[in-house]
């Protein structure tokens, strides 16, 4: 089997997604075909010996649908040789994609891939789809569809987190993410946006609230009480969950993951690849899985899929040097880190969605970038990526610096 | 054409009326149908005839189907392909009505329910009645069926999805009104005109189509996954079904998604998609259990199919009250409702006239909300008499004690009453533990003595229990239900024995329920247990409700009365004897297995786990359910095999109506028949060897299982 190598990673910085939002007004194939164009540019790419490219895409309709990557990657002036689709995994997607473009290149399919994925969810809202899983009534009902947030706020409560508990993680995202961006530890993948005119629009991530306290935090509102308890969310959990008298609601906008807009990709390819480009081969997809976790909280899986990818991969969770757990809810990278029993200055040391939020479908190759960077600065070796995704799935990747 | 009358006005507009023979209400059946097809090809086939008016005879428009055809054809063991063709004809009929190139419009002068609004659906126009006692309505979900005669497709495509699916979800009947507001009928008008107005429509509408026929029609507010409501209608929708039935109620879901799937396509492929989700539902026992107990035989009980034949009916006129408590006050008032002058005597006048102010409470509400008028009202409180004088009972014809349970005080207002009544007066007692046949020993004329055990709060509680001494004769029952039928209440009539029927069941229920959570389960799984079988509140909440110290008493009482001892409660004894000396005993002292913060919902009381630490291992949910309903089922066996129930109606009814037990099943009785007895003496068994002997089935029960005997004939 060959190896497959990260070879070269860009991404946007996110943008707030609501209508005063820096990238609002860029639409998902501008994006996404910018982010293709940076990446080609940056190492004077020959994009003819690039074969595929894969994007993550959770809402593929609308101004998002009719195959992102294949059209973006022609806008962007890519070799017409160059094909292109769409996957969606939902949270995992962008992960997920650069994992299918290192088996295809493992496999001795390709040699050459791009992996990543785009979510303006300014433009194309979460959920807009009408898919089966929450709109089909029979569907609904027997796979048990919940929103997240209240999968959460379970997790929190069969866990025993109280609301300064996540808020208090919550304030310690946003901290190391203003840390970060500030110290410029993500200024080597970052590429603006820019408008029609040519001028930037955006050059660092814009949610971020480095300056969060408990205090501010104390006051927003549970988000998910009304869902629960008016919609009958709350008492379907119940029937899954029947130890649990009730679901404290504890998630606020401000303890969860903030909905943006942005997009990212992934060089990868073989070692003969990198020689024909010109470039050094940065890190080794070591190894990589995607599961099936509780479809009713959905959110449980990462644990069990860092299990099964140490295992496949020879590893213990000591041999991580770093983790990239996504930040969904604060619940979920405290469970993670409960379950493995990982200390926190291991994870997310730069902040993670909370701070920086988490367009959907891009999230999984932004957090690989940004975790391959920290290990170059820190001139560390292993990392692992995870995320978890809707109706009960979990993907990650390990990746060891070459 | 038997069933309908068919004439042809000067006007050329046929004017079709429903009248079938023999019936006092029109349904739909196979010689109904067949004459409508012959009317309506009539209508087609003639050039002369410009269109018709469909209307009824009768003055019910017509009420549905036929539920105990329904139910025999489950009985018959129906399956779901065979139950989806079950109105195929129907709906042929309804299709040719609105493709047949004519106008057709339905004046609906009377009540038109489930196929009766169908029919009129079908018809191009609707022109209603504005009489304020007429109803229209689609009420199929409460027998757990749904319209299978194109309403759950006309209806969303008339009225757009979020104003039909409460309609086809809870069942709701419309006053004319609020149909015309709905645009479920397209005009209201006096009884005389309804038809001449429906006349006028169909003459000037010659070229008559279905909106749905239309090329380019679009359900209003839209349909499927991206219309605009469908988070509401469909995601929300879905869950807030889900946790409301728990599961157990297949209607509600499958007329959600006949309206999700059907209105995203022609009427024609919609019919089939509404007629296949009908097929599972006919052919699902649920749907047979709510027709069987909850419409077919509840309406035989009201109607008193129980009662002694040969007694001639009469009326209480002034009734005695005995005992101005919660019970007495709520006797009082559902009497007074009822026009039944009422003597309410307690010890004190104070204690009297508290009773009298429960009725001036209620009837100060149903002012507020416009369900009385004032002179109602007045009339009302004025028929109730607070006093301490038992004189005052002189002239009564029944009597109801609901004083305190003790012998001693029954026994002397028994003596003291007798003194003041007259010689025909039926004596009944509403006690929920006392032996009736007992009491009856303290009375001069046992005969005419018997339980009447009302449920609390009274005015809302639909069931009266009554109780058969072994010396009370036919005509006291018969007075007895005569008089539960003049408070337009269900009776069930059953045996002398310790706790009767509903006291047994529901102390089973919550002797499980205090049982498991001293082995140490969790007290949330035994409460959401309960909830996901379908009962309507916890073990532990309702024990909250009825109070642990009468728990302790009606124990104490037991044992003192030297009962055997599988009514002396003895599992359930350590928690109700702990939670005494706590003195938690429930919502009255302010917390017991919960807690009642001021201001805040209740919750668990968090010191149960200091008690009765958790098992580290606890039971799957299914267990405890099925440990929370087959003790109650199994109880409920165990009182037809002791004669306490000659009837299984009466187990089902009163345990649905009286104590919550879930009505999915059809009642405690039907839940054995729908399990089936081998299966449900099996799990009793296997309950027996993990959870002790009272789950033990009887040598009878056994034999019964055997021969595979179920405690219904089937139809």
């Amino acid at each position: 089997m060959n190896d497959a190598f990260i070879y070269d990673h860009v991404r946007t910085p996110r943008g707030r997604s609501r209508a005063d939002g820096a990238l609002h007004e860029i639409t998902p194939i501008q994006l996404t075909t910018q982010t293709l164009a940076a990446l080609r540019d940056r190492s004077a790419l020959d994009t003819s010996l690039v074969e595929d490219v894969i994007m993550g895409c959770v809402m593929p309709i609308g101004e998002q649908g009719c195959n992102i990557a294949r059209v973006a990657a022609l806008q962007a002036g890519y070799a017409q040789t160059v094909a292109g689709f769409q996957l969606n995994r939902f949270c995992a997607s962008g992960l997920e994609a650069v994992n299918l473009a290192a088996a295809r290149v493992m496999a001795g399919e390709l040699d050459g891939v791009i992996g990543g994925g785009v979510e303006c969810m300014s433009r194309v809202a979460i959920a807009s789809d009408g898919g089966a899983c929450y709109s089909d009534p029979q569907t609904n009902w027997q796979t048990w569809y919940i929103p997240q947030g209240i999968g959460a706020d379970l997790i929190a409560t069969l866990d025993g987190y109280s609301r300064e508990d996540v808020d208090a993680f919550a304030v310690e995202s946003q901290r190391r993410a203003g840390q970060a961006a500030a110290a410029g530890h993500f200024e080597r993948s970052l590429t603006p946006v820019r408008d029609i005119l040519g001028d930037i629009v955006l050059r660092h991530d814009e949610a971020v609230r480095p300056a969060t306290t408990l205090a501010d935090l104390a006051k927003l509102k549970p988000a998910f009480t009304a869902l629960g308890e008016q919609s009958g969310f709350d008492g379907v959990m119940l029937q899954r969950y029947p130890q649990v008298e009730r679901i404290e609601h504890i998630h606020t906008g401000g303890n969860s993951s903030s909905i943006v807009d942005g997009a990212a990709a992934v060089l990868i390819g073989n070692r003969e690849f990198g020689e024909r480009i010109g470039l050094k081969p940065r890190a080794r997809i070591r190894a990589f899985v995607s599961l099936g976790s509780e479809p009713a909280i959905m959110l449980t899986g990462p644990a069990a899929a860092t299990r099964k990818a140490l295992r496949n991969a020879g590893m213990q969770v000591g041999d991580i040097d770093l983790f990239e757990v996504n930040e969904a809810f604060a619940s979920v990278v405290m469970r993670f880190m409960n379950e493995l029993e990982v200390p926190h200055d291991k994870v997310n040391v730069n902040g993670g969605a909370i701070a920086m939020g988490h367009p959907l479908g891009a999230t999984g190759a932004m957090i690989l970038g940004t975790l391959l960077d920290e290990l170059e600065r820190r001139d560390l070796r292993t990392g692992l990526i995870t995320l978890c995704a809707a109706a009960g799935m979990a993907t990650a990747t390990i990746i060891e610096r070459v | 054409m038997n069933t309908l009358k068919f004439d042809i006005g000067q006007d050329g507009v046929a004017l079709i009326a429903l009248d079938l023979p023999d019936r006092p209400v029109n349904v739909f059946t196979p010689e109904l149908v067949a004459d409508l097809e012959q009317a309506v090809e009539r209508v087609l086939g003639e050039a002369s005839i410009k269109g018709a008016v469909l209307t009824s005879a009768k003055p019910v428009f017509l009420a549905g189907a036929d539920l105990k055809a329904l139910v025999s054809a489950y009985d018959q063991g129906i399956d779901a392909t065979t139950a989806s063709q079950r109105f195929a004809r129907e709906n042929a009929l309804f299709r040719r009505i609105e493709t047949g190139g004519k106008p057709f419009a339905a004046a609906i002068n009377g009540l038109a329910l489930g196929g009766g609004l169908e029919i009129c659906l079908a018809c191009h126009h609707r022109v209603l009645s504005d009489d304020p006692k007429v109803r229209v309505g689609l009420p199929e979900v409460t027998v757990g069926l749904l319209p299978a005669g194109g309403g759950t497709q006309r209806l969303p495509r008339l009225i757009g999805i979020e104003a039909a699916l409460p309609l086809l979800l809870d069942g709701t009947s419309l006053k004319p009104q609020q149909a015309l507001a709905l645009g479920v009928v397209d005009e209201l008008a006096s009884p005389e005109q309804v038809i001449t107005s429906a006349k006028a429509w169909v003459l000037a509408n010659p070229d008559a189509r279905q909106s749905w026929d239309v090329k380019g029609f679009q359900v209003p507010g839209g349909a499927g996954p991206l219309a605009p409501h469908a988070p509401r209608t469909f995601r929300d929708g879905t869950a807030i079904l889900k946790s409301k039935t728990q599961g157990n109620y297949p209607a509600p879901l499958a007329i959600l998604s006949a309206v999700y799937e059907g209105t995203q396509t022609t009427l024609d492929v919609a019919l089939r998609v509404e007629s296949k989700y009908f097929g599972t539902l006919l052919a699902n026992p649920v749907a047979r259990n709510l027709m069987r107990t909850l419409f077919i035989n509840k309406s035989a009980a009201d109607k008193l199919e129980r009662r002694p034949r040969g007694v001639a009916p009469q009326p209480v006129r002034k009734l005695g009250v005995l005992g101005a408590g919660m019970m007495g006050a709520g006797i009082a008032y559902v009497a007074a409702q009822a026009g039944v002058e009422v003597i309410l005597l307690d010890a004190s006048q104070e204690n009297a006239e508290k009773g009298k102010a429960y009725s001036a409470n209620l009837v100060k509400k149903g002012l507020e909300r416009g369900q009385i008028g004032q002179e109602q009202a007045d009339a009302l409180l004025t028929r109730i008499r607070p006093s301490t004088d038992y004189a005052l009972l002189d002239g009564c014809d029944l009597v109801v004690e609901a004083v305190f349970e003790s012998r001693a005080v029954k026994a002397e207002v028994i003596a003291r009453a007798e003194n003041q009544l007259p010689g025909h007066a039926t004596f009944c007692s509403n006690t929920s533990t006392l032996p009736i046949t007992g009491l009856a020993e303290y009375a001069q004329r046992p005969a005419q003595f018997i339980g009447m055990h009302f449920f609390s709060p009274v005015e809302r509680m639909p069931l009266v229990e009554i109780i058969v001494g072994r010396q009370t004769s036919q005509e006291t029952i018969a007075r007895a239900l005569d008089f539960v039928a003049q408070l337009k209440k269900t009776p069930i009539v059953v045996n002398d024995s310790p706790g009767f029927y509903t006291s047994r069941i529901f102390c089973s229920f919550i002797d499980e329920g205090m049982a498991m959570l001293a082995e140490g389960i969790s007290p949330a799984l035994i409460e959401n247990a309960a909830r996901l079988g379908g009962m309507a509140t916890g073990p532990l909440a309702v024990t909250d409700e009825v109070s642990l110290d009468l728990q302790l008493k009606v124990a104490t009482q037991a044992a003192e009365d030297g009962l055997e001892e599988k009514f002396r409660r003895l599992h359930a004894l350590p928690v109700i004897e702990r939670f005494n000396q706590l003195g938690r005993l429930g919502r009255k002292s302010g917390g017991g297995f919960y807690e009642f913060p001021q201001g805040g919902k209740k919750h668990l009381w968090t010191g149960l786990s200091g008690l009765y630490p958790l098992k580290a291992e606890q039971p799957e949910v299914e267990e405890v359910r099925n440990r929370l309903l087959y003790i109650q089922a199994l109880e409920s066996a165990r009182c037809v095999e002791e004669g306490v129930i000659d009837h299984p109606v009466d187990a089902d009814l009163g345990s649905i109506l009286g104590i919550g037990f879930p009505s999915w099943s059809g009642g405690a009785l039907s839940f054995i028949d729908t399990v089936g007895l081998p299966a449900f003496v099996a799990e009793c068994e296997r309950l027996a060897e993990q959870h002790g002997p009272r789950f033990a089935p009887s040598p009878w029960l056994r034999e019964r299982a055997a021969r595979n005997e179920t405690f219904y004939a089937s139809a």
